[in-house]
């Protein structure tokens, strides 16, 4: 039987298992959104910019593990998605970008919302497809999903031509897939596992450090069974948190330029790296040449390019951080070791840092502290299913400091790109996932304008998202530079024309609350976790507060400004 | 340190610019950069002559490898592997040089493949020395246009570049 080519993309998206799809129409599409008329096995996300529907799915990717799907038309609709896409692409999170295009025989010809979406995402898709026949988007399909999903995942685009969806074909879905230019390597080399373990029997002073190939693998568990046995500390970057419990002894904190002061000194003072599921990016690194002087570095990843890319690996395993954890923890047991005892003075040392420079930060007795807001959102949710999307700032930071994530995929943050406006439609697409959890977005009053217009996605689909906004009135990240390294000259980063955010929240429909006082925090947080309707709290905290420690630019990770 | 190498590619749509925008986006050199058919219609060959250091060489390697269309990637080692161009110079052939230009030809073991009144133009194959030593002796006598595919290379002996 023949069936239309809009059929087929949706018959085939159901054989993934797709449940959501995050889109919004427009000519091209229109014969795909016809199919979705009435479909109730698929739940369509209106969402109210096609930026919003790409974080959305990313969102609901990170929080799931499964890879999101968009869809949105041709020309200015696919162009809108090119910061959401790079957003995924930087964090490797597997995602399906859905491109409605002109007609075929009018490719190139500058049609009416004609845009060369391929092209332009190029560079920040794993990989792209313009279908031209309708017999060939199963296939396409089959294999996008493969592609997203596996190895180093990452978003994967189709581009169908409107005469393609319109078009009638056989419909059979591949049962499997195989490409033989694509074969990522999931299996650790054993030689390189043992000399591993070798070098942990020899080293007096090991760190862990974890980044997002811990969560993308599902490692927590194997790796919480590793610490378990070997007593070894964990630093972990902004894209690792929740990937080892964030309560646990054995767990110093994030590293880098906001990292905790005694995760950057374990950090120069390890003699052994076992770096997982990182990149060392510069901001963990700061300046590379003085970067963990003395390890040797165990360095296992996934992607071969981020092994010796930035900093020479000396062990490199390439392969899935599970599986090659797993082994780890199996060749372990054969070595006669104390492994529980081996490190404890190197513990001890970690402790006195600990001690001598903790977080901190001081709450008076009426401005609100923005760090405070966020330490009462963990303890006012503890025990509860929590979800925690940011923006990019001052508030990404301090929730990455303050809110300790027990668990993997609790944490939702643009970590490679930075992206303002991405906390929202994050948090929309995980409270799309997860129905009963409580989902935050912690915000920046700067970033939340960049895609506030998704709170009317949130009342449409009575998703209660809860955005809490540490309003400083600053690009307060931006203003914290220009306060340290450019002499408090504040050059366009005062934000205080604003809009009431409470109003604009009751105009969506959704539930608005302010604090202003200290005394008043812990009622807002309250009704805002009691709210069934969307909520956005508007906190009034300490305009000039800054993220401490910080490393400037360019400094060594042990040379931070501590207050 | 000058590197040439050899990649099969998926024949797909798009993958010469796959691998040009790798290049330029990661500010990796392309010397030069040859493709076509091989005898699967459905796998093409490129050769590319880049520049860098160990550490570059082998991210471009490793880069190249992870682009879902690449299906292989050899980094040819000195010595072990042979390379040839072909380069198509026009040259002006006025009557009093038309004697000059044929001997040094031959001594390179050019073809000339068109004439004119005014111009030959010229065919030589072979390593880039031998090109640019072509080149060099012929530029005197006045060359109008070039045109030159760029290296392509294969290993020396048993070994075979198969997917
Ligand atoms: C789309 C985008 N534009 C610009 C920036 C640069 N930037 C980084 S942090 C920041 C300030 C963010 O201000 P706000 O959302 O109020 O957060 P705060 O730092 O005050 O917590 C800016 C402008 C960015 N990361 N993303
Ligand atoms: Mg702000």
């Amino acid at each position: 039987m023949k069936m239309s080519g809009s059929k087929i993309l949706i018959e085939s998206l159901r054989k993934e298992g797709v449940d959501t799809i995050f889109g919004y129409p427009g000519g091209a599409l229109i014969p795909i959104y016809d199919v979705l008329y009435g479909e109730e096995s698929i739940r369509h996300i209106l969402v109210r910019h096609e930026q919003g529907a790409v974080h959305a799915a990313d969102g609901y990717a990170r929080s799931t593990g499964k890879a999101g799907v968009c869809l949105v038309t041709s020309g200015p609709g696919a162009t809108n998605t090119v910061t959401g896409i790079a957003t995924a692409y930087m964090d490797s999170i597997p995602m399906i970008i859905i491109t409605g295009q002109v007609n075929t025989n009018m490719i190139g010809n500058d049609a009416f919302q004609e845009a060369d979406i391929v092209g332009i995402t190029r560079p920040c898709t794993k990989y792209s497809y313009l279908v031209k026949r309708t017999e060939d988007i199963a296939q396409t399909v089959k294999e996008a999903f493969y592609i997203a999903t596996t190895g180093k995942p990452g978003p994967v685009l189709i581009d169908i031509p409107k005469d393609v969806t319109t078009g009638t074909a056989k419909f059979s879905y591949p049962e499997s897939v195989s490409i033989r230019s694509y074969n990522p390597t999931y299996k650790g080399h054993v030689g390189q596992v043992k000399k591993a373990v070798d070098a942990m029997a020899k080293a007096t002073k090991p760190l862990i450090f974890i980044g997002g190939g811990i969560i993308a693998s599902d490692a927590a568990g194997q790796l919480k069974k590793f610490t378990d046995q070997v007593n070894i500390p964990v630093v972990s970057s902004l894209m690792g948190l929740g990937g080892f419990p964030g309560d646990n002894e054995l767990f110093l904190g994030m590293c880098g330029m906001h990292g905790t002061y005694h995760a950057n000194m374990a950090m120069t003072h390890t003699d052994l790296l076992i770096a997982i599921g990182v990149r060392f990016d510069d901001r963990v690194t700061g300046n590379i040449s003085k970067f963990a002087p003395n390890a040797k570095i165990i360095h296992i990843d996934i992607d071969p390019t981020s092994i010796s890319k930035n900093v020479p690996a000396d062990i490199p395993i390439v392969g899935d951080a599970s599986d090659i954890i797993k082994n780890m923890n199996e060749v372990l047991k054969k070595v006669d070791c104390n492994w529980k005892g081996m490190y404890k003075k190197w513990l001890e040392e970690i402790g006195d840092w600990k001690r001598s420079n903790p977080l901190h930060y001081k709450q008076g007795k009426t401005t609100i502290k923005p760090q405070y807001v966020i330490e009462q959102i963990y303890e006012m949710t503890k025990g509860k299913s929590v979800i925690v999307a940011t923006e990019v700032g001052q508030n990404q930071m301090w929730t990455a400091q303050f809110f300790p994530f027990l668990e993997p995929r609790t944490f939702l943050t643009s970590g490679g790109l930075g992206t303002m406006g991405y906390g929202l439609p994050a948090a929309i697409g995980a409270q799309v996932a997860f129905p009963n959890k409580l989902v935050f977005d912690i915000a920046g009053d700067g970033s939340i304008q960049m895609n506030i217009q998704e709170l009317a996605t949130a009342v449409q689909h009575k998703l209660p998202v809860k955005v809490i906004i540490l309003n400083n009135g600053y690009l307060g990240m931006v203003r914290q530079w220009q306060e340290f390294f450019f002499d408090k000259r504040y050059s366009h980063t005062d934000m205080q024309a604003q809009p009431d955010f409470v109003k604009l929240a009751e105009a969506y429909g959704a539930l608005g609350l302010r604090a202003t006082k200290v005394s008043e925090v812990n009622d807002v947080l309250k009704k805002a976790i009691e709210a069934t309707i969307p909520v956005v709290v508007d906190v009034r905290v300490d305009r000039e507060e800054n993220v401490y420690p910080m490393v400037p630019a360019g400094g060594a990770i042990n040379e931070m400004l501590l207050a | 340190m000058r590197h040439t190498i050899s990649i099969l590619v998926e024949n797909h749509f798009g993958v010469l610019s796959r691998i040009s925008g790798l290049f330029s986006g990661r500010g990796f050199n392309i010397d030069s950069l040859s493709v076509a058919e091989t005898i699967d219609a459905g796998i093409s060959r490129m050769t590319i002559v880049t520049r860098g250091n160990d550490q570059v060489i082998e991210q471009i390697t490793k880069q190249l490898n992870k682009l879902v269309d690449v299906i292989k990637v050899v980094d040819h080692t000195e010595g072990e592997f042979v390379s040839r161009e072909l380069a198509l110079i026009k040259v002006n052939a006025e009557e009093k040089n038309r004697d000059e230009i044929l001997r040094i030809t031959d001594i390179f073991r050019g073809k000339v493949v068109d004439v004119s009144p005014q111009t030959y133009t010229i065919e030589v194959t072979g390593t880039q020395d031998k090109i640019e030593g072509f080149i060099n002796m012929i530029r005197p006598l006045g060359i109008k246009e070039i045109a030159r595919t760029g290296r392509v290379a294969m290993s020396r002996g048993m070994k075979s570049l198969k997917n």
